[in-house]
């Protein structure tokens, strides 16, 4: 067995990690580091190969191509419990035939160290359970087995611990709950944990780093905030939360702007938030970024006039409009209720303004449906 | 491997070889050379054939009535059985550790001339005074029924009990009746339990003999009693070979065209 | 009168049950009952309560000693299966080797031949190599229809294992040998019991196959088959009834200790 690989600790590094099943290609060609100690997540749709990718961190599927380095080790072609890597799984895996206790005193006794007591007994005081010592896992509800499953894997005090879709099945309140729990344990014991989930709420609520994940390939990587503000591909700005995307042209240029044309309108986009690559172009706008007003309101920054609101929703702190316009695009704005205004109502014409920061520019040939559509299989563990 | 290859295939082969060979002559009994006489096998299929369909028609009567008997049993079991269900399933089995030769006795016993059905019977005047209930093929059927039950029961009870009760009451909220509802769901869905359940069944029943020798007469015997008697009492191996042979093709035939009509090749 | 038919209604499936069952347990009774009988040698008609036959199962000939083969062949058959079963079901379970399929239709083929046909098949070949019928043939005869059951059985629960366990002990530094010690075969272990109980009470039953290959030596089921003729002793029933309810009280102490064990 080799130590070294046991002993290896420091930032990982993906090197043009590709595994393909016949002609399928699940990753292709993924290049990434994650540094020591951080929170990393990696968010995609279900199928876009994120399962495989912490698979073969975690030494249970073999890359097709490619090299997967701790610090300084290589340990692509090491056995999985040769790594300093331990797995929180998908429906948790507790041995069935042994006690909380023994799940936990598992790795530890593998490991060959005889004194256990001490660091289970921390370890369930760490996830609030040690009362539960000496159940079956059967015993337990979704939740207390999902923190067993987390004890189990950080007792063992491993350089990287992986999540597979950890909250998956528990109910959304319980979800939230170990959210912010499981942010608290990573700070607690520092360890870097590598987070797989389809849900980008929870991605960006737990990550301090988000990869975008789509058909094996890295879209995007970035803080939560970087991701929704500024992304570079339509998948990113329609997977993470919603975007409204108007086909336009770069007619122009202002100091560090530039002038876009929508339709006969024009508006400007800061440069640096601009990712076209000529002068064909999408300009981004997320929903909650428009101002929607009546015709003699004044208005400023960017502006398109002529719409007519087609369909209101009040859901409580926000009132969603779908706003027809010109072109035939029907605009999606959502308005705080907090400014006294009364609501719009269906068939009234509008203006729609925004600050010009909020502004983003996609390439004019993408797809601007990439990422929409909503996947029935999503909850399912496929891939 | 090689266990499975040296004492199954083995054996066939040889039990083939055998089948085609004639006594030698002027040698003693029991002494037979391999003259590859495939006459044999016409030879015992014309001399038995009233054997071979009393085999075949028993074997599948016992199959269709112990595949009657224990659906309702065994949907009773998985759907009914709550917390009784493994005491349950332990009492399907049970009856296995009486042998059940000893078994098929007391049935004999039950039913025969000094037990109380039959002259309960006879009293209100249900059969006559000269029926008997044993030694008839009424009595080696229903011996074999009995037998085989628990080989039915089982894999229905595997494959009914995987069934999602909540199924069944979507049906019944789509407007199908109780019938309608276990002709189109419950029934398709334990298909693999009743395919594995009568295969379990008729192909021990086609080849028994001991209910047969036990609760028949001679005029049930049925071709395992045959095989057995050229091969204990006349010792005639060819003809028990070939017969054992002719049993075996025929069982095979008939399970893949039953295989194959129930659609599914997904067995036990 | 309607509030009876509606009950009757609603219950009618678990009458039924009750029913099937005592059509089940009616012989079993009989054989119980009829283990008191003061019969002397023939057990047809009741002639009065004994205890005798319980004091003294051995009192009629031959009957212990065929007992004692049963039990000696059912131990060895039951071992011999559990063992060369197991070792296929993994081989067939957990890896793709080349003529993975054949070995899958050779373990079903021993299920799909009648009794008849592998007893009958497996004298010739005795006699071919002159191995004279007796205990081992038996014994050799028993094994090959138990392993087919054994194979079934435990592959059953292999199939059934969820594959993340073992990848789980993997990932907490379980080496292969320590995942299969640890992890697999303790999972695995109830479905060996199981084919293990099921080879014993099969072998322990067979009468067909064994009465082909066992020559002169007796077995129980062989000793009540030749016996049937003449009237079978009282000592029979009273072997049966024993062999039933120690069969009941494995079971239920079995089903006992796991529960317990679940729990503490």
């Amino acid at each position: 067995m080799s130590d070294i690989a046991k002993s290896a600790r420091g930032d990982l590094k993906l090197s043009n990690l590709t595994k393909s099943y016949g002609d399928f290609t699940a990753v292709d060609d993924l290049s990434l580091v994650i540094p020591k100690g951080s929170f990393f997540a990696l968010l995609g749709p279900s199928g876009c190969g994120k399962t495989t990718t912490l698979r073969m961190i975690a030494g249970l599927e073999e890359p097709t191509q490619g090299t997967i380095a701790l610090g300084e080790t290589d340990i692509t072609d090491t056995k999985p419990y040769q790594r300093p890597i331990n797995t929180v799984f998908q429906n948790y895996a507790l041995f069935p035939h042994l006690t909380i206790f023994e799940n936990i005193a598992f790795g530890l006794r593998r490991r060959g160290i005889k004194d256990v007591d001490d660091a289970v007994n921390k370890a369930l005081d760490l996830v609030e359970l040690p009362h539960l010592a000496q159940r079956k896992p059967t015993q337990l509800s979704g939740g207390q087995q999902q923190r067993i499953a987390l004890a189990r894997a950080i007792v063992n005090r491993p350089a990287l611990l992986l999540l597979d879709e950890p909250l998956g099945a528990l109910d959304l309140k319980l979800r939230r709950q170990m959210q912010i729990e499981l942010k608290w344990i990573q700070k607690e014991v520092g360890i870097t944990f590598v987070h797989v989930t389809h849900d980008q709420e929870e991605a960006m609520t737990m990550a301090d780093t988000i990869a975008v994940m789509n058909e094996g390939k890295i879209e995007q990587m970035g803080s939560p905030a970087d991701l929704y503000d500024n992304p570079e591909t339509a998948f990113v700005a329609n997977f993470l939360g919603q975007s409204n995307l108007i086909k336009g042209t770069i007619s122009g240029n202002d100091g560090a702007n530039q002038i876009v044309d929508l339709f006969g309108q024009k508006i400007s986009l800061q440069k640096d938030r601009s990712h076209g690559v000529d002068n064909s172009i999408y300009a981004g706008i997320r929903p909650e970024k428009f101002r929607i007003s009546r015709l003699e309101t004044a208005t400023s920054g960017n502006v398109l006039t002529g719409g007519k609101v087609e369909d209101v929703s009040y859901i409580g702190v926000s009132t969603q409009y779908q706003v027809l316009m010109p072109w035939g695009q029907e605009l999606m704005v959502f308005e705080q209720n907090d400014d006294g205004v009364a609501p719009f109502s269906v068939g009234e014409p509008v203006n729609i303004s925004w600050e010009p920061i909020f502004t983003f520019g996609l390439r004019g040939d993408e797809d601007a449906e990439a990422g929409t559509e909503v996947n029935p299989d999503e909850d399912l563990d496929d891939e | 491997m090689g266990f499975l290859f040296t004492f199954f295939l083995l054996p066939l082969f040889n039990l083939a070889q055998t089948s085609t060979q004639t006594p030698v002559g002027g040698g003693d009994t029991g002494q037979y050379e391999q003259t590859f006489r495939f006459q044999n096998y016409i030879d015992a299929f014309v001399e038995n054939r009233e054997q071979f369909g009393r085999s075949f028609l028993y074997a599948i009567i016992a199959t269709v009535l112990a595949l009657a008997i224990a659906y309702p049993l065994a949907y009773a079991i998985a759907f009914k059985g709550g917390k009784l269900k493994n005491f349950m399933l332990v009492l399907v089995v049970a009856p296995f550790f009486t042998s059940f030769l000893l078994r098929t006795i007391a049935w004999k016993q039950i039913l025969g001339e000094e037990g109380f059905v039959v002259p309960t019977l006879r009293t209100f005047g249900i059969i006559s005074e000269s029926t008997t209930l044993t030694s008839s093929a009424f009595a080696v059927v229903a011996g074999m029924t009995y037998n085989f039950l628990p080989f039915m029961t089982l894999p229905l009870y595997a494959s009914i009990d995987r069934i999602d009760p909540r199924t069944l009451e979507a049906s019944g909220d789509l407007y199908a009746n109780g019938f309608t509802t276990f002709r189109k769901v419950t029934l398709p869905l334990s298909m693999p339990g009743v395919v594995a359940g009568t295969l379990l069944t008729f192909i021990p029943a086609a080849g028994d003999y001991v209910n047969a020798a036990i609760l028949g007469s001679p005029q049930t015997k049925m071709l395992g009693n045959v095989i057995e008697s050229r091969y204990f009492k006349i010792v005639d191996y060819p003809t028990a070979a070939a017969l054992s042979f002719t049993l075996m093709a025929a069982i095979l035939i008939l399970v893949t065209v039953y295989v194959r009509k129930a659609g599914t090749e997904e067995l036990v | 009168m309607k509030k009876l038919s509606r009950w009757f209604g609603r219950n009618l499936i678990r009458i039924y049950a009750v029913v099937a069952f005592t059509y089940l347990f009616i012989p079993v009774a009989y054989t119980f009952a009829f283990s008191f009988n003061d019969s002397g040698k023939s057990n047809l008609v009741w002639k009065g309560f004994t205890f005798d036959n319980w004091k003294n199962p051995c009192g009629a000939p031959e009957i212990c000693s065929a007992l004692g083969n049963s039990i000696k062949i059912g131990f060895l058959a039951t071992v011999f299966s559990t063992i060369l079963g197991t070792m296929i079901a993994f081989a067939l379970g957990r890896h793709k080797f080349k003529g993975r399929s054949t070995t899958n239709l050779l373990i079903f083929l021993p299920m799909a031949t009648p009794e008849i046909v592998l007893g009958a098949s497996l004298l010739s070949l005795f006699l071919v190599f002159k191995i004279n019928p007796g205990f081992w043939p038996t014994v050799i005869a028993h094994v090959l229809f138990c392993v087919s059951f054994v194979v079934v059985t435990v592959k059953a629960r292999i199939a059934s294992l969820d594959p993340r366990l073992e990848q789980a002990a993997m990932d907490l530094y379980a080496n292969e040998r320590e995942t299969f010690r640890r992890v697999t075969l303790p999972l695995v272990a109830p479905g060996i019991a199981a084919a293990a109980l099921l080879a014993f009470s099969l072998s322990f039953d067979d009468f067909i196959i064994t009465n082909f290959n066992s020559g002169t030596m007796t077995t129980f089921p062989k000793f009540v088959y030749t016996s049937a003729a003449r009237g079978i002793p009282a000592q029979a029933n009273v072997i049966g009834s024993s062999m039933f309810f120690l069969a009941l009280a494995i079971v239920v102490i079995g089903q006992f200790v796991g529960r317990k064990r679940k729990v503490s």
